[in-house]
């Protein structure tokens, strides 16, 4: 398979704070203390309170740090990170915006991106002027554009108001007429940033759809910046995850997601517990607490829309009068959200020592996305008594899923709210006044 | 067979790297902008277009009342109107192409941060568009000339083959202020008070150059010397005397303004080339 985009070794150094005072005064005043009267550079301390890292001297900051990998033509590639990582400004070098410090990139094709929304529209120039304008900005040619002129207009639905100067629209016809030319760039690499792109729903909508329309249509590539793990990982094939500059993993899409997520979570996903360390008491010690999906796979994160298993083993020490189980879901927050018990009909008699496992399975379409955690806690009934009750042992982390049932499929933005249940709609119908 | 990389990305350290094809790729971008430029310079203004008329002849009765009438500068024995028509077209050109090319960065940040062309692009454009203006108001010396020459003081002007020179002129004026707008605009990244300071240089840079006097009224040898220093200078001549028949036609001076502006040329496109890379970072 060829590849679309090689990045070989790219680094980005930024110099904080004295590359300028800002002014020729300031500057010629600095050149003359330090090279003419060799003195200190009078401005120095400016540059120290910008300096964020933890050695002091150094004025350096590395944005990213030897970076390498391989985009396959024609692959969806999902790059995430927390902010600052380091995913603007590897695609700012991308896009040629910035050059990199060390490094070479090496692409196939028109590099397009779809943040240059409107860029260069003058205001007095009419919608078709600034579609050239526009198109011209973005590299291409005259002819071309006069080519799909047609096709972008229509698309931008201000067929209308084509020839009005473009200060007459309104900001949601010139968010669509710029769309409508950066969609028509056809790049054989494009570049989505979704994160400057936050905040408007409906270009996000067409955004992702035109992405995914140019990538399965034309088999063309696609990079794709989200902090949306729910999109990134409906959209992308693979990703490459960012951590403070420098390149932390790349696989499948759902990999890196994993990654990504185990990193960011407080408590992990799945905890092994040896020895006397262990939770519990003399009687019961937890070993192992970790998530399964339906297939009995173990899982750092499921979707909203899928049932989602908390399987828990623990360790009777001896033998030990019957007993059930129960647990805890509390959010983020620390908010308690429910208790469930076990609902079995517990044994009677005595519970050998031994080593068992339990399930409790987590209904889909019930919580919000988000992270929860999770404790667990034995107890025994006739007289009721809690023999052990854990404190929050491992962390669950709930992905949106666009094909929700809670969603409508044309509605791909945030659906806001605590829980995310399903909602029997029956379908509305007509009052006939007798 | 696979198909080579189209696009490379390296640090980019030689310091002279033209890239005359990528230009030459981004030739519609450049032609666009000219458009834009002319045609949004003076939408939804009363005059439009006439401006670039009214602009050099209000310019001309005034250098006529101060200059001419108040502080009796002589004018080689030329007409006034003539005189200052001349120098003013020429030096407007100049001027203006430098004034509004040295915010190049700064005014285009908002593009140059989302999209990448060859940031060049940006001055051609301008220095180009500003060509039809200068046509126009030679256009109006023409008028001016005509009515001289036909009617008021028939057969008294000289013009001579000089004048064929014309379009040598008018490409090294081009390239005076696309060297000394490009070096500005590099520095203005970095240091915002040059923007004030240019206004104010090209104002006193008009008063060395022989636009409102002629440069045979500096008999001084010294002072004379100084003013053939100023690359203008014997653009702004030699114009004269070709389409006038009044002024110094010094080839020195040309070879010497022509040599000037290919230095500076290639320094502004290292400063620039320099720049470009990376004043995102700093803007």
């Amino acid at each position: 398979m060829q590849n679309a985009v090689e990045f070989e070794h790219i680094s980005k150094l930024y110099r904080l704070g004295t590359i300028s005072t800002g002014t020729l005064r300031q500057d010629l005043q600095r050149w003359w203390t330090m090279r003419v009267r060799r003195r200190e550079d009078p401005w120095l301390q400016i540059g120290e309170t910008n300096d964020r890292s933890s050695k002091g001297i150094s004025n350096i900051v590395r944005a990213l740090h030897d970076i390498s990998f391989n985009v396959a033509t024609g692959d969806v590639v999902g790059i995430i990170g927390k902010n600052g990582a380091g995913k603007s400004t590897l695609l700012k070098i991308l896009s040629r915006i910035t050059s990199p410090t060390t490094g070479t990139i090496r692409a196939r094709g028109r590099i397009g991106s779809l943040l240059e929304v409107g860029t260069g529209f003058h205001p007095e120039l009419t919608g078709r002027d600034n579609i050239y304008l526009n198109g011209a900005i973005l590299g291409m040619s005259k002819a071309e554009i006069r080519r799909k002129m047609d096709a972008i207009v229509d698309f931008s639905g201000c067929e209308r108001y084509i020839d009005t100067p473009v200060k007459r629209y309104s900001s949601g016809m010139l968010v669509r007429l710029g769309f409508s030319v950066a969609a028509h760039l056809d790049p054989e690499i494009l570049v989505v940033d979704e994160v400057l792109a936050v905040g408007d729903a409906e270009f996000q909508k067409k955004a992702i759809g035109k992405m995914q329309e140019v990538n399965r249509g034309e088999g063309r590539t696609v990079l794709f910046v989200s902090h949306n793990m729910a999109a990134v990982r409906n959209l992308c094939r693979t990703g490459i995850l960012l951590e403070n500059g420098e390149l932390q993993c790349s696989g499948t899409a759902a990999e890196v997601i994993d990654t990504y997520l185990s990193g960011q979570h407080e408590k992990p996903a799945d905890r092994c517990f040896n020895g006397e360390e262990a939770p519990g008491n003399s009687e019961i010690k937890i070993r192992r607490m970790y998530f399964v999906d339906t297939d009995g796979h173990t899982v750092s994160y499921g979707l909203i829309s899928q049932r989602i298993g908390l399987r828990v083993e623990y360790e009777v020490l001896q033998d030990i009068p019957a007993f059930t189980h129960g647990a805890n879901l509390y959010d983020a927050t620390g908010l308690h959200l429910f208790t469930t018990h076990d609902n079995n009909e517990p044994q009677a008699g005595i519970v050998g020592k031994g080593t068992y496992q339990t399930t409790l399975w987590l209904p889909g379409n019930i919580l919000q996305a988000g992270h929860y955690t999770l404790s667990f806690a034995f107890m025994r009934y006739n007289p009721f008594e809690v023999i052990y009750h854990s404190e929050p042992l491992i962390q669950l982390a709930l992905l949106d899923d666009m094909e929700a049932p809670t969603r409508h499929p044309q509605y791909k933005s945030d659906l806001p709210g605590l829980i995310r249940p399903v909602v029997e709609w029956s379908k509305a119908e007509k009052l006939v006044v007798k | 067979m696979e198909p080579a990389w189209s696009t490379v990305i390296t640090p980019n350290n030689r310091l002279l790297r033209l890239n005359l094809r990528e230009v030459w790729q981004y030739r519609d971008l450049c032609m666009l902008l000219v458009r834009r430029a002319i045609t949004t310079q003076y939408k939804q203004t009363l005059l439009g277009v006439l401006w670039f008329v009214i602009q050099p002849l209000l310019t001309t009765v005034i250098y006529m009342v101060v200059f001419g009438g108040i502080a009796g500068i002589s004018t080689d024995g030329l007409p006034q109107p003539l005189f200052y028509l001349s120098g003013i077209a020429l030096w407007n050109y100049f001027a203006d192409s430098l004034t509004k090319n040295a915010n190049t960065f700064v005014d285009n940040a908002a593009i140059f941060g989302k999209v990448y062309f060859p940031r060049i692009v940006m001055p051609l454009s301008i220095v180009i568009s500003h060509l039809l203006r200068l046509a126009i108001q030679l256009g109006l010396l023409l008028v001016v000339y005509a009515i001289y020459q036909l009617w008021l003081m028939p057969g008294a002007i000289h013009t001579n083959g000089y004048l064929l020179l014309l379009p040598l002129l008018i490409v090294m004026l081009a390239g005076h202020s696309l060297a000394f707008s490009m070096l500005f605009s590099s520095l203005t990244t970095k240091y915002r008070d040059l923007q004030v300071m240019l206004t104010f240089l090209v104002g006193l840079w008009m008063y060395a150059t022989p636009v409102i006097y002629p440069l045979s009224t500096i008999t001084n040898s010294r002072l004379h010397t100084v003013m053939m220093l100023n690359p203008v200078t014997s653009i702004v001549e030699a114009f004269r005397y070709g389409m006038l028949g009044v002024g110094e036609l010094s080839w020195w001076g040309l070879a010497y303004s022509f040599g000037v502006m290919v230095v500076l040329l290639m320094l502004a496109l290292v400063t620039f080339n320099k720049v470009q890379r990376n004043f995102m970072d700093h803007v």
